[in-house]
């Protein structure tokens, strides 16, 4: 697949429709790609790489370019980054005429810190065939069954369809039942006390870096509210771990409606706190509350945030809210 | 060579913590180890890594200084420093420990910081050499000798034998103040698993990487003017976690927080260089592009900081910036393309 | 356990005097009616208020008074909130910080030219004023203030004091013309090529980075070296102890190794202030 993509993409080097491409750049090891900006075809042909571990979410780094750099910029994208570049388009974020897009099909990603974890970190590649992923280690090859170390963000899979594309590798995928929302329900039923407690627990971890927000494909803003010194958070670590915590909940009211649920937030928080399960909460009420809505399906459907329904539920959440156990 | 039983491991820790604090690595509930006040029941972890650094014990992640009062036209400053209590740390690796040094070149220098050394003077470090380090680890591109540590007593598991040498004044009278936990054993095991140990770091992908043009004055600006600072940077998103994560990063910011009853906390907090703030005046801010703080960030640590202290680099070679940096970017990826490699 | 750098004392505002629009000197003293600290010309201090937080401000008064002044322009939460306040209002100060000017080494003894832009003034009048006290160890003074406007001079009942000394000669200059002021016209980088002045001076100059660098560039032309220009160097600071790694650049920390630099140290440097 790796190099049928990047014939493709030598291709329009040379007939000049692009004039750079933003995909998943050779590391040291096989794990660590770089996301990073390719500017002619020599240099993709050199160090481009597509594999199990192609993870990061292309489409936020297309903000800046399409902002501020001339000239076409092609663009890989997995099928659940399609549904973020959506989002960034109906939120004129990025411009469409300017981005090529190559969809990418997607096998499940690979998470080297789950395989690390079970065959040491000793590890010098790591590499998938079907159903094994073979590590070479200072200790010799090891291998291990591919199901037990796949990216917990795959696992949930939301769908396996490109939303948008100019091109397509592979072929046309499918909305997936996901049984995302069933982490979900287990905290909802959960006693309030026993959900404080999960939460409190898995935010005390927080090192008040902000890669969560800094990754994430619908935080957008221009300035964000928690760079806003006259707040008085300034998003740096504060005094007090509540105030602390209080930022992932602002932040997820924030991306309300618009997360996509594409899980950079968890993949790159490096104290492993399951972010998108506040996220997912949201979409789980959202859909209960105004309907199904999938941010980032399409271009055209108002989020249920940003209109407004003489049948929305407003009052009512209220009353459901009161009869939760 | 002083020695303990793992059998006998938790009673000592128990003995411990009856007079002092005791913090060590403890496996948390995603599987990945973390430093943590010991209880009853914990099980210190052999885990190469603790995801936080150890600089968290002398380097707050977030501290008060002190209080003030404002009334009407008066002002009062309340000193809220407290003498602390006599702790322990254990099973801290070669890198981390070598990371107290760069931060004492920084904490302990005139005019002494009084917060930093209240808890520097009060832990003691009971190091943990490593026996199977990770192939991110470069500690000994830095000169560490993870099979050595420093520390007030370096320690070592060998199979299911602690053993334990005192190499300062305080770690002996720490040692003389728990002998009857001790047994003194040949130290052969030691010996064996260091040579096995330094057979597998010479092995590392990294430990020989060239560090040549890297902390010398005459370098400074052909590093700083390099073009590749453009490319590397082009992707960072600016959230700071290689200089949270890191055990050598330093810099802090001095914050007032309203407590609501009149009093204002001022503290201390953890700051990056990475942040668009960083330097960000009334009229100007001298780094205005992401590029200008990442290049910021690896000058400090490869050029700035041993040209201010005597060639020793601001890096440890802990490995953990490789591992967490959302969009993998890293100092052995600047070495390799600002050095000669 | 012993007063921690960070920890400030307490002072009170005993006098406020309004300079412009936007800058007012603090005269700052002990509860006790004493100085805080003793402290050399150059050299900062951090004050603050309770939840306004710190902000690093040159010391403007010469170490020879019995007192300590600072004047400050109304930049944002606590320099707004000093603009509010009124004599008796108590404030934290912590300091004195940074490296002086050479007053008593590499200046003693020369010709003297002050060179100084809008606040730019408020870290050079302590020197001034300190040459002044000890006029005889120095040779000629001359100096040269520009601001905006004459509304915007700084101090400009003592510019009037020092220009009736013999031993000093003053120039002032505003950038646009403006009805009432006889006095030069023109930005100072300009001006002080027109003054061209012997090569027998040392230069201390201060105020905003464009206005430095111009003044310095025809300074160049006039035949002056790097080592016999110094400056102050204004950097975001929070510690002010060369450790909180704000005023970094290249190996220097301006806090501690600076405000106050000679310009071949700071060619030395990345260009990133
Ligand atoms: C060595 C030195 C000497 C100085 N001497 C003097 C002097 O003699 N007189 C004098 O008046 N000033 C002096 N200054 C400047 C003075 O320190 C600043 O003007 C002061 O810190 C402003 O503090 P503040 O709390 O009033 O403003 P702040 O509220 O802290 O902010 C000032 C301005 O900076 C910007 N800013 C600050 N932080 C941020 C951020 N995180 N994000 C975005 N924008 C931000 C804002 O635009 C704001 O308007 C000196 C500075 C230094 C370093
Ligand atoms: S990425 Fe993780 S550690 Fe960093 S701010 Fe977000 S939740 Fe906290
Ligand atoms: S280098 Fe990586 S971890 Fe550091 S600020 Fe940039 S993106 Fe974040
Ligand atoms: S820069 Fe990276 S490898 Fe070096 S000490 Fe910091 S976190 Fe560890
Ligand atoms: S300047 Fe940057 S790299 Fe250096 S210690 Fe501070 S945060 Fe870390
Ligand atoms: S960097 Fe060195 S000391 Fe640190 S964990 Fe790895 S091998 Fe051990
Ligand atoms: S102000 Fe903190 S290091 Fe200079």
């Amino acid at each position: 697949m790796q190099s049928e993509i990047i014939k493709r993409t030598v291709e329009l080097f040379n007939s000049e429709e692009i004039v750079r491409a933003i995909g998943w750049r050779k590391g040291d090891f096989d794990y660590d790609l770089n996301p990073s900006i390719f500017k002619s075809s020599e240099d993709l042909e050199k160090n481009f790489v597509y594999n199990d571990f192609s993870s990061a979410n292309l489409s936020k780094f297309l903000i800046k370019i399409s902002q501020k750099e001339d000239g076409k910029t092609l663009v890989f994208l997995k099928s659940c980054d399609t549904y973020s570049f959506n989002s960034l388009l109906q939120e004129h974020r990025i411009s469409r005429d300017k981005i090529y897009i190559i969809g990418v099909p997607c096998e499940e990603n690979l998470d080297p810190s789950k395989i690390k974890a079970a065959l040491g970190e000793d590890v010098l590649s790591m590499s998938c065939d079907g159903e094994t992923v073979t590590v070479e280690t200072l200790d010799g090859t090891k291998t291990i069954s591919k199901s037990e170390v796949i990216l917990d963000r795959c696992l949930a899979c939301k769908s396996r369809k490109h939303v948008v594309y100019d091109e397509l590798f592979g072929e046309e995928g499918e909305v997936l039942d996901s049984k995302r929302f069933d982490q979900v329900e287990i905290l909802e039923n959960m006693k309030p006390e026993e959900r404080y407690s999960f939460w409190r627990t898995e935010l005390s971890r927080c090192i008040g870096c902000n890669a969560c927000r800094d990754i994430c494909p619908a935080c957008t803003c221009e300035k964000c509210v928690f760079d806003n010194r006259d707040s008085g958070v300034e998003n740096k670590v504060a005094t007090n771990d509540f105030e602390e915590n209080m930022f992932h909940i602002i932040r997820a009211f924030h991306v309300a409606g618009r997360c996509t649920d594409c899980g950079e937030c968890s993949r790159v928080c490096p104290e492993d706190i399951p972010l998108h399960l506040l996220n997912r909460k949201f979409i789980k009420d959202i859909n209960e509350f105004y309907g199904n809505y999938q941010a980032g399906d399409d271009i055209e459907t108002l989020a249920p945030l940003t209109r407004f329904d003489a049948v929305d539920v407003e009052p009512s959440i209220v009353k459901t809210r009161e009869n939760v156990k | 060579m002083l020695t303990l039983n793992a059998s006998q491991l938790d009673e000592f820790f128990a003995l411990i913590e009856k007079k002092r604090e005791l913090y060590l690595p403890v496996e948390n509930k995603t599987g990945k180890s973390e430093y943590k006040r010991w209880v009853e029941g914990d099980k210190y972890s052999t885990a190469l890594r603790t995801v936080k650094s150890a600089k968290n014990f002398f380097f707050a992640k977030s501290e008060n200084l002190y209080d003030l009062k404002m009334d009407h036209k008066n002002v009062e400053v309340i000193d809220t420093r407290e003498d602390i209590k006599e702790f322990v740390i254990f099973g801290v690796r070669g890198c981390d420990v070598k990371s107290f040094d760069i931060l004492d070149n920084v904490y302990l220098q005139d005019p002494v910081d009084t917060y930093y050394k209240n808890r520097r003077d009060h832990g003691l470090v009971i190091s943990m050499a490593c026996s199977k380090p990770a192939t991110t680890c470069f500690c000994a591109l830095f000169d560490i000798d993870a099979t050595s540590p420093n520390g007030d007593i370096q320690a070592w598991n060998v199979e299911d034998k602690f053993y334990f040498n005192p190499l300062t004044e305080k770690g002996d009278a720490f040692v003389e103040e728990f002998k009857e936990c001790f047994t003194d054993e040949d130290s052969k095991p030691v010996e064996k698993q260091k040579e096995e140990t330094l057979n597998i770091i010479e092995r590392l992908p990294f430990v020989n990487l060239n560090m040549e043009g890297f902390g010398v004055e005459d370098k400074l600006k052909a590093i700083f003017d390099r073009p590749e600072w453009e490319d590397l940077s082009s992707t960072c998103i600016g959230c700071g976690t290689c200089t949270y994560v890191c055990p050598t990063c330093q810099c802090f910011d001095i914050k007032d927080f309203n407590v609501g009853d009149g009093s204002i906390k001022r503290f201390r907090c953890w700051d990056s260089c990475m942040y668009s703030d960083f330097t960000q005046m009334a009229a100007a801010n001298p780094r205005l592009t992401q590029t200008a703080r990442f290049r910021q960030r690896f000058m400090h640590k490869l050029v700035y900081y041993p040209i201010k202290n005597e060639g020793i680099y601001g890096c440890v070679g802990c490995g953990r910036c490789l591992v967490s940096c959302p969009v993998q970017m890293n100092i052995v990826k600047v070495i390799k393309a600002m050095g000669d490699n | 356990m012993d007063k921690d750098a960070l920890m400030p004392y307490v002072g009170v505002i005993t006098e406020i005097t309004r300079e412009t629009p936007d800058v007012k000197t603090f005269r700052v003293l002990g509860k006790d009616g004493k100085k805080l600290f003793i402290h050399e010309p150059g050299q900062c201090a951090m004050l603050s208020a309770p939840g306004y937080g710190e902000a690093m401000i040159s010391i403007t008064s010469s170490p020879t008074e019995d007192y300590m002044e600072f004047s400050i322009k109304n930049a944002g939460k606590l320099t707004g909130w000093l603009h509010s306040v009124e004599v008796g209002q108590q404030v934290a100060v912590r300091g004195p910080y940074g490296k002086s000017f050479p007053v008593d080494t590499d200046l003693k003894g020369k010709d003297l030219l002050f060179i100084a832009g809008g606040i730019g003034l408020a870290p050079l009048h302590s020197v001034i004023n300190y040459c002044r006290a000890k006029r005889s160890d120095y040779g000629k003074i001359k100096i040269v203030y520009g601001s905006r406007s004459a509304n915007d001079l700084v101090d400009y009942k003592e510019l009037q004091e020092w220009a009736n000394e013999p031993s000093m000669d003053v120039n002032l200059t505003i950038d646009r013309p403006q009805e009432g002021w006889d006095g030069n016209v023109g930005f100072v980088p300009t001006y002080v090529k027109e003054l061209n002045p012997e090569l027998s001076y040392t230069v201390i100059i201060c105020g905003p980075p464009i206005m430095i660098k111009f003044t310095l560039q025809g300074l160049k032309e006039l035949g002056f070296k790097d080592t016999q220009v110094y400056t102050t160097m204004e950097m975001r600071m929070k510690c002010g102890v060369g450790k909180c790694g704000r005023c970094n650049i290249g190996d220097k920390y301006v806090c501690k190794d600076g405000p106050v630099f000679r310009f071949d140290e700071l060619g030395e440097l990345p260009n990133e202030y």
